[in-house]
């Protein structure tokens, strides 16, 4: 204990050990201090200047950029702090707009909250700059710039944590704003919708895009039968927007809640879950049997999919074709239900509750459709069913517990446990080894897959099989990864992703938590729940194997494979970049476009466009060929690709090029 | 030819990232060589710079409106500046201003002809005071102007450019 040091806050003497910075000292001495732009697993940004403090022979300095010293003496909350304080509250509340009572962040706003507790009374400043448009562009997000205060947090969380960068800050001094690239809206640029972003802005400057009104109007039209899906995550987080502590399970209140809404069958995606860990644990031990196509990455996150499809397309034959869960109840629902509930198959609509914004993007992916119609036609997220209850009136504390319809309702704990990091490995880690050697996983193999950092690797043995696996979440951690797998590099055997940091329990959709440890208190309650259920392993889930027996044939089977698998594809990061490099467009010339999208550039496209062009000079081509520098054919794993008139040319060579060049024009004379 | 100018462009946009290694950190001056090329940057050629340097297209954009030198809209061939520092304003630069703006149908929101020849733009202090009111065009500095020399001076250029196609 002799090197244990202290400073002195607020004239009491307090230890300090480890933390970074004087804000985390603070607040372990049980002094709340108000803060916009400080997260503890991002960056320092230093910007909104809240959390000052007045530091003996220092000065006033913002107390999150700020290194402790052994004997500091500091002040918190001196009348001059609280003074500044209140004026920096002001300036930003001047330029926010303040349409509170409109706002679905309300009660949950960080700006709406520290500006009552600093007693912030009336704005003496004046607004500058003009309204700015809304973007409602994506399924997932609603961007309202004149809600944003500039903290640069959703920046920081895209780039630092996911590694993508689609938002950041654009312009300079009154007209600073936070877009993304060309101030283009959020579905033309690489934006993977996992909605960090909107979970760590302290307004509601972006939301998640709200769906409540078109399933008030399912609810309403007496002809449908509506049947609902409850991921794993909703159910340990629900009880926050009713007061309850995070982590508390709330699946009975729930049910009960849905079924008082309208609901007429309330599910559980959880089932699906296990049927997920069924058919992607056959096909990784498939693989790994013959020894191809390994690792095999998840496919549960669907920004993750979306983060592979566009940034690592040459890696997609290593993706699970494995639909998510929310997915493969879509599917196994319009299949079975409308027998088994005796109703007309256009009659069934089928809505989602999800911690995540990125469902709802998923839900509208073509792949997901039939004949125009989506398999789940609705996706609500954690907050919005809170929002609904309570706009029902409904007094969700007093609620007494009711059950989930069967057989969709019917699940094991490794469907629960799905909704955290870890999960998905851990439920195909009990799988596989019950079916290989008839015993259960060894519990310091799981007590691993358990921990939390954002990438683990660990080796775990199956009777003879030795396998090595990865648990990824923050996109960020996957790229290193994503890499070695392109370069055939990567020896891993089977690699857990999940975009939220902590996996869904985190999610965007989740009630907005200003805790840091409400996410492990989340994680907890599902590892609680899988304990209290008689069953751990999804394959002893009698429900599951009656629906294969009756309507999905063999685990991998063909039936299977058309309800429960897909196929992904390459997708550009933009929307629409071309540009001539020749003269204006000339509809008559013949075009050669040559992509420089990310995966060609990294394929050598530029040298290819040079050499191209250094052709049309030689020979001279200028009058009947316009050259073409275009952002991504969504061929990437063949690239580079070129496009020579109507022809796509995939691993394009200058010859080839020339080649196919001089074959149309000849055709042309 | 003009084929030629925009090869050559694009040419010379491979050139400079090449020339700074590729280097995130030298996005700055890759920017300021880049517009000397297109005389702004466009945004196709901003996000082509962002894939070379392995940054997202956002902070790229993000760089470029930050720094008022950096321009995102086409700009004529000829740039005109009116000089609106003190001397200027007081001696009726806002009548050139307006007379420029009418005669070429721009305005402060609409800074440039859809031909791409004229960019009129109002800009503080040239630093020419004693000439006051003051203009350029593509640099080159016009004192004491009045409405009616600016709009002839125009008109020259005009001609000029008629003469040569
Ligand atoms: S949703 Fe995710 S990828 Fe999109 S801007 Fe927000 S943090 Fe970035
Ligand atoms: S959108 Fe939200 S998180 Fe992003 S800078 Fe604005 S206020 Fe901060
Ligand atoms: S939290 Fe320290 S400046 Fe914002
Ligand atoms: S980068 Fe997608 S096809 Fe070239």
């Amino acid at each position: 204990m002799e090197n244990k040091q202290t400073i002195i806050i607020n004239g009491r003497e307090v230890p300090f050990n480890g933390q970074k910075n004087l804000l985390e000292i603070i607040r372990s001495a049980n002094i709340e201090m108000p803060t916009f732009c400080y997260h503890s697993e991002l960056s320092v940004y230093g910007a909104c200047r809240l959390c000052i403090v007045d530091i003996e022979g220092m000065g006033v300095v913002t107390s999150c950029s700020t290194a402790p010293k052994a004997g500091m003496v500091v002040r918190t909350h001196t009348d001059k702090l609280r003074k500044m304080r209140k004026i920096y509250m002001e300036l930003l509340l001047a330029n926010h707009h303040q349409s509170c009572t409109t706002c679905a962040k309300s009660s949950m706003c960080k700006l709406q909250d520290l500006a009552a507790r600093m007693d912030v009374k009336e704005v003496r400043f004046q607004k500058t700059g003009c309204e700015k448009a809304l973007d409602t562009s994506s399924p997932s997000l609603i961007r309202d710039p004149n809600k944003c205060i500039l903290c640069g947090d959703c920046v920081r969380a895209c780039d630092e944590i996911q590694g993508i960068g689609a938002i950041d800050f654009a312009n300079r001094g009154a007209s600073t704003t936070v877009v993304p690239a060309f101030e283009k809206d959020i579905k033309s640029v690489d934006c993977v919708y996992c909605g960090l972003c909107a979970s760590v802005c302290p307004t509601g400057a972006i939301m998640p895009r709200p769906e409540t009104e078109a399933v008030w109007d399912i609810l309403h039209d007496e002809t449908k039968t509506v049947v609902v899906q409850i991921a794993p995550a909703v159910r340990v987080a629900i009880g926050e927007m009713f007061g309850l502590e995070p982590g508390t399970i709330s699946t009975g209140k729930m049910v009960a809640a849905l079924k008082m809404l309208g609901f007429d069958k309330v599910f559980d995606t959880s089932f699906a879950a296990d049927l997920t860990v069924l058919e992607e644990t056959n096909e990784f031990l498939k693989r790994k049997e013959k020894n191809e196509k390994l690792p095999l990455f998840t496919s549960c996150c669907p920004a993750w999919v979306k983060y592979v499809e566009q940034s690592f397309s040459d890696i997609l034959p290593h993706v699970s074709s494995c639909r998510s869960p929310q997915q493969m109840f879509g599917s196994v629902a319009r299949e079975t239900l409308p027998k088994t509930l005796d109703v007309k198959p256009e009659d069934l609509h089928i809505v989602s509750i999800m911690p995540c914004t990125a469902k709802k993007f998923e839900a509208k992916r073509p792949e997901f459709m039939k004949n125009d119609q989506p398999d789940v036609d609705a996706v609500i997220t954690t907050q919005e069913l809170g929002r609904m209850i309570k706009q029902a009136g409904i007094q969700f504390n007093q609620l007494t517990s009711e059950s989930f319809d069967m057989p969709l309702g019917f699940k094991t704990g490794a469907g629960i446990i799905f909704g955290t990091t870890g999960g998905v490995s851990e439920a195909v880690l009990r799988y596989a080894s019950e079916k290989l050697t008839g015993q259960k996983p060894d519990p310091d193999d799981i007590a691993r897959v358990r921990a939390k950092d954002g990438l683990r690797v660990h080796t775990v043995k199956i009777g003879e099989a030795e396998l090595k696996l990865a648990i990824v979440h923050g996109l960020k951690n996957i790229c290193e990864i994503a890499e070695q797998v392109r370069d055939g590099q990567c020896d891993y055997d089977f690699i857990e992703v999940m975009a939220c940091p902590g996996g869904c329990v985190t999610g965007a959709g989740q009630p907005v938590s200003h805790d840091d440890t409400a996410k492990e208190l989340r994680a907890r309650g599902l590892y609680n729940k899988d304990k209290d259920l008689q069953l751990h392993n999804s394959d002893d889930n009698p429900y599951l194997h009656r629906c294969y027996q009756q309507h999905l044939g063999d685990i991998g089977g063909h039936k299977a494979h058309e309800l429960l698998h897909t196929k992904y594809s390459s997708r550009k990061r933009f929307d629409d970049v071309e540009f001539l490099i020749s003269e204006e467009h000339h509809q008559e010339r013949l075009g050669v476009n040559v992509c420089v999208g990310t995966s060609c550039y990294l394929r050598g496209s530029q040298k290819l466009l040079e050499d191209v062009m250094k052709h049309v000079k030689k020979q001279d081509l200028h009058e009947q060929v316009e050259v073409r520098a275009t952002f991504c054919f969504e061929t990437c794993d063949h690239g580079p690709t070129v496009r020579v008139g109507e022809t796509v040319m995939k691993k394009a060579t200058v010859e080839t090029i020339c080649e196919e060049m001089n074959r149309q024009l000849q055709v042309l004379v | 030819m003009e084929t030629d100018t925009k090869l050559r462009k694009f040419g010379r946009v491979c050139e400079i990232v090449d020339k700074y290694d590729r280097n995130p950190s030298k996005l700055i001056p890759i920017l300021q060589e880049v517009q000397k090329e297109y005389r702004y940057l466009p945004e196709e050629v901003m996000t082509y710079v962002a894939t070379c340097l392995d940054m997202s297209p956002a902070r790229v954009y993000g760089v470029a409106s930050f720094y008022a030198n950096f321009a995102l809209e086409p700009k004529g061939k000829y740039v005109v500046h009116i000089c609106d520092g003190t001397a200027c304003h007081v001696k009726g630069s806002g009548a050139i201003k307006e007379a420029l703006y009418k005669k070429l149908k721009l305005s402060g929101d609409k800074p440039t002809t859809d031909d791409l020849m004229f960019t009129v733009e109002a800009v503080s202090c040239l630093g020419a005071c004693g000439l006051a009111p003051v203009m350029t065009v593509n640099e080159k500095v016009h004192g004491q102007m009045t409405a009616e020399s600016a709009e002839a001076l125009i008109d020259d250029i005009l001609a000029e450019e008629a003469d040569n196609a």
